[in-house]
């Protein structure tokens, strides 16, 4: 046990003394959290616009204020003609442009109708969308407000509520995405590489004439970034409470030993990859390649896997991450209990205990040659 | 400039030699650029609903076949009561819950209005915006049809009515591809231009080569040339590639000039691969490299407006993600390839990366000094 | 005799530390300088001035006649340098890295194939032209980077450390690389731990704590400390020394 210890700390010593490898293992959590928290929403904010006004009326300039004085919209430029509106978009000037015909509020008056057009530019079709869902809301809240006085018939009022992230934030949804992402980054990425720097420099060779168990070499090369991982997973929870105000709703002890379940299964891949890689470069290709982009894409915090071709959808459940993704957002987020998980967790406990046992063989295997 | 020939005939040399190089150089962003468009796809559409109808009247029945008529809407099941449905969004199976009060009909006859309760899975904020959005419609458009099939003229005043015709320009069909190609294209190019940039410099100071090169009268700024030129070369012919497979598998193609396109990447390239070269003066090893370009590799991929928007941002935020040459280019292309926008068009862009560049260059080359 | 290295009170501080403190010596054409001390000593340092890779804090050089401060790249064209890391690309040919090195140096295309040529057949490499360089022993390699170090007809060529780890058969050869190119009027500056090459030498400077504590050929340095072999004599200088190792 002593010994142990004692290799243990060795360990930590050499984690901890390459700076730029530390900027990266607590820098990366920290900058994710704050930039997925504070920079990256895809709410409508101040959305640049263009107006066409060909009527220029008491109606028209109402509708206008209206627009510009909500939150969402800011008008940026008043324009001629088409011609203006096609020039403003090409230089990325409005995301819309809200077009009144000529003699809008007369045609109003004697026909009862009359009609807006909402131009967007739909490079971003989502953000079109919204855009244009926005605008039309603001245009028939108008409407209703002029109508008040005669008080429609047959009114349906929708009442929307927005569950568990009632300002639509990005966080809610990406901080699970971020804690599967740095767990599995740090454990796959930086064990992996971490046994390899040790087969490269030879000195592999004299921990393994050593007296030493080959298993108590395994351990003591994991233990950093266990608790690296843990410790990752703490500022990232902290901050998430602290900066994001974003509530932990369901038991903290059950997350923690998700995550623990999680953190080893990573480890164990890390494993694997150590026993394949021959160079730390090498060990790095695959992790990265291999690793990193299946969690980012096939997770699902970045991208609904339902939308995705079927292929990549089963591929998608081979991915640990996945399933730790749905863990993290049932219990953090809605607070759910160990009812609504065991069969993640489930999953996650086969592959972590079919991975140990592949990756301890083949390491061992290794060792005979 | 003798000297740089010979240099850039080394570095070709070398660069074709390395099979892994160039496996990881070609074949990676290759298979990414047509696997990724595929999974990144973001467009909302068969959001799953369900729901709750106390009511069972006429009126209630048209409305849920107005509602999944829509096709935004996929019917996943009619709950016997609000707790059932708040299950089904409780284990994901439902994003959206929509509930009609008991007497729905009657109220909405006798008493003018009624309230429709919709509880909406907000953990994705994007989708859960849009959806909102789409029921918010479709419920005004069947309130009207409702007045015009059931109030009796003589009650029913016609009211002045503002019909919004929503317009799409750019992108008719509402193609998610054509927003997400040639950002991925960017973010690929990203990639490769400042790993290898770093990584190439790197490797000399690792093997001892760079001393060897430091006492030979070659200028500090032909050596620095001989290694990012031929990065520039990977690079326009990656980006070649990239914009042909975008065609083929994706049928993205830009609306605007090629010119425009190429030299909008020249003036990205120069700044990346000054931002590769800096990454490089300040690491020692390889594996310093990577924990670097890896760091700032995810925060630009994160700031640039892949993804989310960065008009939407904070101050700060926009501020930060400017001086990020790829935010620039990302927008750039995207203005080129849909909307045909021209060099006068993006100039800001344009300046914004060349002048991006020359810090990060300069920076670079002095630090490169100070360092050897 | 004709000086080809100068120096006069050349010194290299770092912050406090003296790493080269007032040296004072001339190299002549056609010598084999043996530049000799432990490590720390600060010979990198001293050699890394006279090839222009370090500005000196104070004092004066000349190297090939140019002077340290203002004509580093004169120096440059004038000298070669091979250091104690490896230098040539593992994973380019033995040609391609002759013909990369020359071409560097100005060496016009039918120069440099004439040259290759030469090179190849005095170190008997004919056959390993089109090998890649990370596939020869490194006795080869180390052979090979002095030719290349020479492949420009420089006046002075600097060699640190360049028989570290290779066997004493190789070893012996390569000095007779060295003698073929001092006795072609090339001035050889070469720092060792091996004492059997610092008899080799014509003349011997040993530094100890960044001063040159002696200098004189192996034969009146045996004399002067009254000892039968050269390292003996370093022994004498060195075990006072009171810097460690780096």
């Amino acid at each position: 046990m002593r010994q142990l210890l004692t290799f243990i700390r060795k360990e930590f010593k050499h984690v901890f003394r390459d700076k730029k490898t530390l900027l990266m293992l607590f820098g990366m959590p920290t900058a994710q959290i704050i930039l997925f928290g504070f920079a990256l929403t895809n709410e409508i904010k101040n959305t640049s616009l263009g107006i066409m006004d060909l009527s220029k009326d008491e109606v028209t300039r109402q509708i206008i204020r209206k627009i510009d004085e909500s939150k969402y919209f800011e008008v940026k430029m008043y324009l001629e003609n088409e011609r203006g509106i096609e020039q403003a978009f090409k230089r990325d000037q409005i995301r819309a442009a809200v077009v009144f015909p000529a003699n809008f509020a007369q045609e109003l008056r004697h026909s009862n109708k009359s009609q807006i057009q909402i131009i967007a530019d739909a490079s971003d079709p989502n953000a079109a969308t919204s855009i244009t869902n926005y605008l039309t809301n603001i245009i028939n809240e108008y409407q209703l407000q002029q109508k008040s006085a005669l008080v429609a018939p047959m009114q349906i009022i929708p009442e929307v509520r927005m569950l568990y992230n009632p300002e639509l934030k990005g966080a809610p949804n990406f901080v699970p995405g971020v804690i599967a992402l740095v767990l599995m980054l740090v454990c796959t990425m930086m064990s992996s590489v971490s046994i390899v720097k040790e087969k490269e420099l030879g000195t592999m060779e004299i921990l393994l004439v050593s007296p030493f168990k080959p298993i108590y070499i395994i351990i003591s090369k994991l233990m950093p970034f266990l608790i690296i991982s843990i410790f990752n997973l703490m500022i990232i929870l902290l901050l998430s409470v602290t900066l994001l105000d974003l509530e932990i709703k369901g038991n903290i002890i059950l997350l923690l030993i998700a995550s623990i379940l999680f953190i080893v299964t990573s480890l164990s891949i890390g494993l694997l990859i150590s026993t394949t890689a021959k160079t730390q470069q090498n060990a790095m290709m695959i992790s990265l390649m291999g690793m990193m982009l299946p969690t980012m894409l096939l997770t699902g915090f970045m991208f609904p896997i339902e939308n995705m071709p079927l292929i990549l959808r089963i591929l998608s459940n081979i991915v640990p991450s996945r399933w730790f993704f749905i863990i993290i957002k049932n219990v953090m987020l809605k607070g759910l209990g160990i009812e609504s998980i065991w069969k993640e967790l489930l999953i996650l406990t086969f592959m972590c205990f079919s991975l140990l046992t592949l990756s301890i063989r083949k390491f061992k295997i290794r060792l005979q040659e | 400039m003798r000297s740089l020939y010979f240099l850039l005939e080394k570095e070709f040399k070398q660069m074709f030699r390395s099979k892994g190089l160039l496996r990881t150089l070609f074949i990676a962003p290759i298979i990414q650029l047509i696997l990724m468009p595929m999974a990144a796809n973001y467009s909302v559409k068969n959001i799953s609903l369900v729901i709750v109808d106390h009511d069972h009247s006429s009126f209630s029945r048209q409305l849920i076949t107005k509602v999944t008529a829509s096709g935004h809407f996929r019917l996943e099941a009619i709950c016997a009561n609000t707790e059932a449905a708040l299950k089904e969004i409780e284990l994901d199976k439902a994003d959206i819950a929509i509930e009609i009060p008991d007497k729905f009909e009657q109220g909405l006859v006798r008493e003018g209005s009624q309230k429709i309760n919709v509880q909406v899975n907000a953990i994705e904020g994007v989708k859960a915006g849009l959806a909102g959005g789409y029921l918010s419609a479709i419920l005004s458009d069947f309130n009207a049809e409702l007045r015009l099939h059931w109030v009796q003229p003589a009650r029913f005043e016609p009211a002045p009515v503002i019909s919004i015709m929503p317009i799409n320009w750019y992108n008719k069909f509402m193609n998610y591809y054509l927003f997400i190609v040639p950002g991925i294209l960017v973010n690929l190019i990203t990639g490769i231009g400042i790993m290898q940039a770093a990584f190439n410099l790197v490797k000399e100071k690792e093997m001892g080569t760079i001393e060897q090169i430091n006492v030979t009268p070659i200028k500090k700024q032909y050596f620095i040339l001989g290694k990012l030129l031929p990065f520039f070369v990977l690079s326009i012919v990656i980006f070649t590639v990239g914009l042909m497979i975008g065609y083929v598998f994706y049928n993205v193609y830009p609306v605007g000039s090629f010119l425009t396109m190429y030299v909008s990447l020249f003036a990205f390239l120069f700044a990346l691969l000054g931002f590769g070269l800096l990454l490089s003066t300040y690491s020692e090893t390889q594996q310093q490299t990577m924990s670097l370009a890896f760091f700032f590799l995810n925060v630009l991929n994160m700031m640039s407006g892949l993804f989310t928007s960065i008009e939407s941002m904070p101050q700060w935020a926009k501020i930060l993600s400017g001086c990020f040459p790829v935010s620039h280019f990302i927008k750039a292309m995207r203005m080129i390839m849909l909307k045909g926008s021209s060099l006068s068009d993006i100039s800001f862009h344009l300046w914004s990366m060349l002048g991006v560049g020359l810090v990060f260059n300069t920076w670079a080359i002095l630090n490169y000094r100070k360092r050897s | 005799m004709e000086a080809v290295i100068s120096t006069n009170k050349l010194t290299k501080r770092f912050g406090q530390f003296i790493a080269a403190n007032e040296l004072t010596f001339d190299v002549y054409k056609g010598e084999i300088f043996g530049f000799l001390g432990a490590n720390g000593a600060g010979k990198t340092t001293a050699m890394r001035m006279l090839c222009g890779l370090s500005i000196p804090s104070s004092g004066a050089a000349t190297i090939a006649g140019f002077d340290v401060y203002k004509q580093t790249e004169q120096i440059k064209k004038n000298i070669g340098y091979m250091s104690q890391k490896f230098s040539l690309y593992e994973d380019l040919t033995v040609a391609e890295n002759i013909r990369f090195y020359a071409g560097i140096y100005g060496l016009k295309i039918p120069e440099i194939k004439a040259k290759t040529i030469e090179l190849l057949e005095r170190l008997g490499m004919m056959n390993e032209a089109k090998k890649l360089v990370r596939e020869l022993p490194l006795g080869w390699k180390q052979k090979l980077a002095f030719s290349v170090s020479l492949v420009h007809s420089p006046k002075i060529v600097f060699l640190d450390e360049p028989t570290g780890g290779v066997d004493p058969v190789t070893r012996r050869q390569f000095w007779d690389l060295i003698y073929y190119a001092a006795d072609s009027g090339v001035t050889v500056f070469v720092t060792t731990h091996y004492m059997d090459e610092a008899e080799y030498c014509n003349r011997v400077s040993i530094m100890v704590d960044g001063v040159i504590e002696a200098l004189d050929s192996p034969r009146n340095l045996k004399r002067q400390f009254e000892v039968d072999s050269m390292e003996d004599v370093f022994y004498k200088l060195a075990r006072n020394a009171k810097r460690a190792e780096q």
